[in-house]
C-alpha cells in the first residue's frame, strides 16, 4: 500500500512537472533573449506632421472592415473636438491636439513586436504573425478581457452590447488585404502620405533620415522603436509625444518580460513544495512519535521508580521490624538473663544461708 | 446522539428565508438580463475599464477569503497541529463553496462562459498568468470537492468509498497547498503586466508574494469569522468537541495571523523602499495606501496579538472582521481603485447597482447552500459512525 501510494505521488508530480515545464519554455525564453521582431516584418510609419485630420483613414477602415455606419458622417470634423479612443466598431480614430497649431494623431493597434494582448491571452486567441500584424481569433476567445487590461495603449475594444457572443475587436493591419497584396485600407486612403506602409526596418531608416534632414521639424525620437519592446507601427512628431496623447512612461520592457518572473517561479514551487511539505509532515510526525515514546518511557520510569520506592519502604519496614524484634528479644533476653542472674543470686544467697545454717549446725554438733 | 438531519421546526417565513428569497429572486432577474442584454446593460464596464467588481470582489476577494481551506488543512495534516482538526471540515466546505461561487461569478463576467474549459482542455495560452490561475483553480476546485466529499458520503452512507477517500487526505492537502500557492500568487501577478496603469504604491514586482502571504491571514481570519457566525446561528449542530475547543482554534489562528500580518507589513515597507515610492505617501493616494496598510493590516495585527495574549475572544473576532475588510480593500484597490488612477474621473469606473446586486446574489447563494449542507451533513460535528480521528 505504502509503495503504491508513493508511486502514485511520484507519477502525479512528474505529470505536473511535465505540463508546467512545457508551459514555461516561452516565458523563460522571453526573460533571456532580446527579441527584435520578426525579420522582414511589415509596419506603418505615421508622420503626424503631415496629418491634416481629414478622417479619410477612418472612413476607409470602416469600409474595408464592414463596420456599421457611425452616427455622424466621416466628413463631420466636429467629431475631432472630443478626444476619442478605439471602440468595438471603430478600429481607428484621429484625435486633435493643440489649439493654435493643431496636431492630428491617428490611433489604432500598434502591433507590438511582443504584444501584451497575446502574452496575456489564456487561450492564445491573439497571434503576432511573422508578417507583422497582430491578429485575433474569435473562435477561441472566452471574453475575459484580460487583453484589454494588459494593453498599454488601451486599444482592444469589446462588444459589450452582445449578450452571448461578444468579440474583442481591434485593427488587424488589414492582414487579409496584405495577403492579397493590397495596402492597409487607411494607408491607401491617406491623401497626404502621413501613413506609409513598408518593412519595419525600412520605415525606421526613413523616419531617422527625416529627423536628420529636418531637425527643426521633428522631435528626435521615433515612437514605437523601443516602446514596450517595440511596435510595428512607428510615429514621428513635431511636438513632445506626451502632449499629443502618447504616453512616454511606458518603458522599453516588453509585456512578456514583465510576467516572466512569476511564471518562472511555477516549476520551482511545483518541484520544491512537495519536498518541503512532506519534510514538514515527517518532522511533525516524528515529533509526535518521539513525544509518545518519551511519554511511554516516562511512564515506565515512573512505574519503576514507584516499585523501587515500594521495595525500599518494605525493606525499611522489614529492617525496622527486625530491629524492633531484636530489641524486643534482646530486652526479653536481658530481662530473662537478669531474672536468671537474680534467681541465681537469690539461690546463692539461699545457699549461703543454708550453708551458714549447716555450718552452724555442724559447729553446734561439734560443740556437742 | 445523531446531530445529522436535525433541523429545527420548519417555519417557512423566517427573516432569513424572506430576505434570501428576495435576493435570490432578484438574482434570477439579473441573470436573465445579463444573458439577454449583455454586459453593457448590467454593468458600468467599458473599453478602458474592462474589469469591475465581478473580478475585483467576486474573483480576487473570493479566492483570497477561501484560503481558509488550505491554511487549516495544512495546519492540521501537514504541520500536525491537531487542535485545528475540528476547523478543517467547515474550512474545506467554505473553501469549496467559495471557489465554486468564484467560477459561477465568472460565468456572468466572461463573454462566452461555455468556453471556460478552453484554456485547460482546448487551447492553452501558457504565457498568460490567467492561464495559471485558470488551471490551478480548476484543479483546486476538484481537490476541494474530493476533500469535502467524505462529509457528503458519511451523510449518504457510502462507507467504503468514504474510507478510501479519507486515505488520500495527506496527498490532497499537499496538492492543495501547491495549487493555492500558485494561483493565490498568480492573481497578484496578473497585474504585473500593467505597470503603466496601476498606481506605483500598489504596483510591485512582489505582487505575487503579497497576494500569497496575505491569503494566509485572509484564510485564518475567515475561519475565525465563520466560526463566530456558526457559534451564533448553528450552535445546535455542534458536538461537544466543537463547543469546547473552537475557541482554541480562534486563539491559535489569531496568534498566527498576527505574526504573518506583521511580516506582511514589513515586506510591504520593503517593497515601498525598493520602488523608492516614499514621495507618493504625501499625496492623497498615499493617505489611502497608509489607511490600507496601517488601518487594515497593522492595526488588526495588534488587535490579534492583544486578543490572543489576553485570551479575549471578542477582540479576536473583531480583529478577524477587520482583517477580512482589509483584504477586500486591498484587492479592490489593486483591481479597481488604483487601477487606471492616471485617468480623469469621468473615465474611471464605478460599479453599477446591478453589478453590486449580482455580487450580493452570489454571496447569498453561497450562504444558503452552506446552511443547507451544514444542517444536514457532519460538518460542525463528527458523524457517530466515524469517530476518533
Amino acid at each position: 500500500m505504502l509503495i503504491s501510494r508513493r508511486k502514485f505521488l511520484g507519477s502525479l508530480g512528474a505529470a505536473i512537472g511535465a505540463t508546467t515545464t512545457g508551459t514555461l519554455t516561452k516565458a523563460y525564453g522571453a526573460a533571456n533573449k532580446h527579441f527584435k521582431g520578426y525579420p522582414g516584418s511589415s509596419g506603418v510609419l505615421h508622420d503626424t506632421t503631415l496629418c491634416i485630420g481629414c478622417r479619410k483613414c477612418e472612413q476607409a477602415c470602416n469600409k474595408v472592415n464592414d463596420l456599421p455606419q457611425p452616427e455622424k458622417p466621416f466628413e463631420d470634423l466636429g467629431v475631432l473636438d472630443k478626444k476619442r479612443r478605439t471602440q468595438a466598431d471603430e478600429f481607428t480614430v484621429v484625435n486633435q491636439f493643440g489649439t493654435q497649431e493643431k496636431v492630428f494623431v491617428k490611433k489604432q493597434c500598434n502591433h507590438c513586436l511582443e504584444p501584451a494582448c497575446a502574452s496575456a491571452c489564456f487561450v492564445k486567441a491573439f497571434t503576432k504573425t511573422p508578417e507583422g500584424p497582430v491578429v485575433y481569433d474569435a473562435s477561441l476567445c472566452v471574453g475575459c478581457r484580460y487583453c484589454m487590461v494588459a494593453c498599454p495603449f488601451d486599444i482592444p475594444a469589446y462588444e459589450y452590447d452582445k449578450a452571448l457572443a461578444p468579440r474583442v475587436t481591434k485593427c488587424t493591419m488589414c492582414a487579409p488585404r496584405l495577403e492579397e497584396g493590397k495596402l492597409p485600407g487607411c494607408v491607401k486612403a491617406c491623401p497626404r502620405e502621413a501613413l506609409i506602409f513598408g518593412k519595419r526596418d525600412t520605415l525606421l531608416k526613413i523616419a531617422k533620415s527625416r529627423i536628420q534632414n529636418f531637425p527643426d521639424r521633428y522631435i528626435d525620437h521615433v515612437y514605437g522603436e523601443h516602446e514596450m519592446g517595440g511596435t510595428s507601427w512607428l510615429y514621428l512628431s513635431g511636438k513632445p509625444f506626451e502632449t499629443i496623447g502618447m504616453r512616454e512612461d511606458l518603458g522599453t520592457t516588453s509585456a512578456p518580460e514583465l510576467t516572466s518572473g512569476p511564471l518562472s517561479a511555477v516549476p520551482i514551487i511545483v518541484g520544491l513544495w512537495p519536498v518541503l511539505l512532506t519534510g514538514v509532515y515527517a518532522i511533525s510526525k516524528r515529533k509526535d512519535k518521539i513525544a509518545k515514546e518519551e511519554k511511554e518511557d516516562a511512564l515506565k520510569a515512573a512505574e519503576l521508580q514507584a516499585n523501587e520506592d515500594m521495595n525500599q519502604k518494605l525493606e525499611e519496614l522489614r529492617e525496622k521490624i527486625t530491629k524492633e524484634k531484636t530489641a524486643a528479644i534482646n530486652f526479653e533476653v536481658k530481662k530473662a538473663l537478669e531474672e536468671v542472674s537474680k534467681e541465681a543470686e537469690a539461690a546463692k544467697e539461699k545457699e549461703a544461708e543454708t550453708q551458714d545454717i549447716e555450718e552452724s549446725e555442724e559447729k553446734g554438733k561439734q560443740e556437742e | 446522539m445523531d446531530l445529522d438531519n436535525q433541523i429545527p421546526e420548519n417555519k417557512k417565513f423566517t427573516v432569513f428565508n424572506v430576505v434570501t428569497g428576495i435576493i435570490l429572486a432578484g438574482g434570477l432577474v439579473l441573470t436573465v438580463l445579463r444573458f439577454t442584454m449583455g454586459l453593457g446593460t448590467v454593468t458600468n464596464l467599458d473599453n478602458t475599464n474592462p474589469w469591475g467588481i465581478w473580478i475585483g470582489f467576486d474573483l480576487l476577494c473570493g479566492v483570497a477569503l477561501a484560503a481558509g481551506g488550505y491554511v487549516t488543512s495544512a495546519s492540521c495534516y501537514i504541520f500536525g497541529l491537531k487542535r485545528f482538526h475540528l476547523a478543517v471540515r467547515p474550512a474545506i466546505l467554505t473553501a469549496f463553496l467559495g471557489y465554486a461561487l468564484v467560477v459561477l461569478a465568472l460565468h456572468y463576467d466572461v463573454g462566452r462562459p461555455w468556453r471556460l474549459p478552453y484554456p485547460v482542455f482546448y487551447s492553452q495560452g501558457t504565457s498568460s498568468l490567467l492561464f495559471e490561475v485558470g488551471l490551478c483553480v480548476f484543479l483546486y476546485l476538484t481537490v476541494l470537492l474530493i476533500e469535502y466529499s467524505p462529509a457528503a458520503m458519511e451523510w449518504l452512507g457510502f462507507k467504503k468509498l468514504r474510507n478510501w477517500v479519507v486515505k488520500l487526505t495527506l496527498l490532497l492537502t499537499i496538492f492543495g497547498v501547491i495549487l493555492s500557492t500558485l494561483h493565490q500568487s498568480s492573481l497578484g501577478a496578473l497585474f504585473m503586466i500593467v505597470p503603466s496603469k496601476l498606481h506605483p504604491l500598489w504596483y510591485s514586482s512582489y505582487l505575487p508574494v503579497y497576494f500569497f502571504i496575505s491569503s494566509m491571514f485572509a484564510g485564518m481570519s475567515m475561519v475565525i469569522f465563520e466560526g463566530s457566525l456558526a457559534h451564533r446561528y448553528l450552535k445546535y449542530k455542534m458536538d461537544e468537541t466543537h463547543l469546547k475547543e473552537s475557541s482554541g482554534v480562534a486563539f491559535g489562528f489569531a496568534k498566527a495571523a498576527s505574526l504573518v500580518m506583521m511580516g506582511y507589513f514589513f515586506i510591504k515597507i520593503i517593497g515601498l523602499s525598493i520602488g523608492n515610492n516614499w514621495h507618493y505617501l504625501f499625496t492623497s493616494w498615499g493617505l489611502w495606501f497608509l489607511l490600507e496598510l496601517i488601518g487594515f493590516v497593522l492595526f488588526p495585527a495588534i488587535l490579534y496579538a492583544v486578543g490572543s495574549r489576553e485570551k479575549n475572544l471578542v477582540l479576536v473576532r473583531l480583529a478577524a472582521i477587520w482583517t477580512v475588510l482589509g483584504i477586500m480593500l486591498n484587492r479592490l484597490n489593486i483591481s479597481v481603485v488604483a487601477f487606471n488612477w492616471h485617468l480623469p474621473s469621468a473615465q474611471r469606473y464605478y460599479p453599477s447597482f446591478m453589478e453590486i446586486a449580482t455580487s450580493v446574489f452570489i454571496v447569498t447563494l453561497g450562504i444558503v447552500v452552506y446552511k443547507f449542507i451544514v444542517t444536514r451533513m457532519p460538518i460542525l460535528h463528527e458523524h457517530p459512525d466515524y469517530k476518533a480521528h
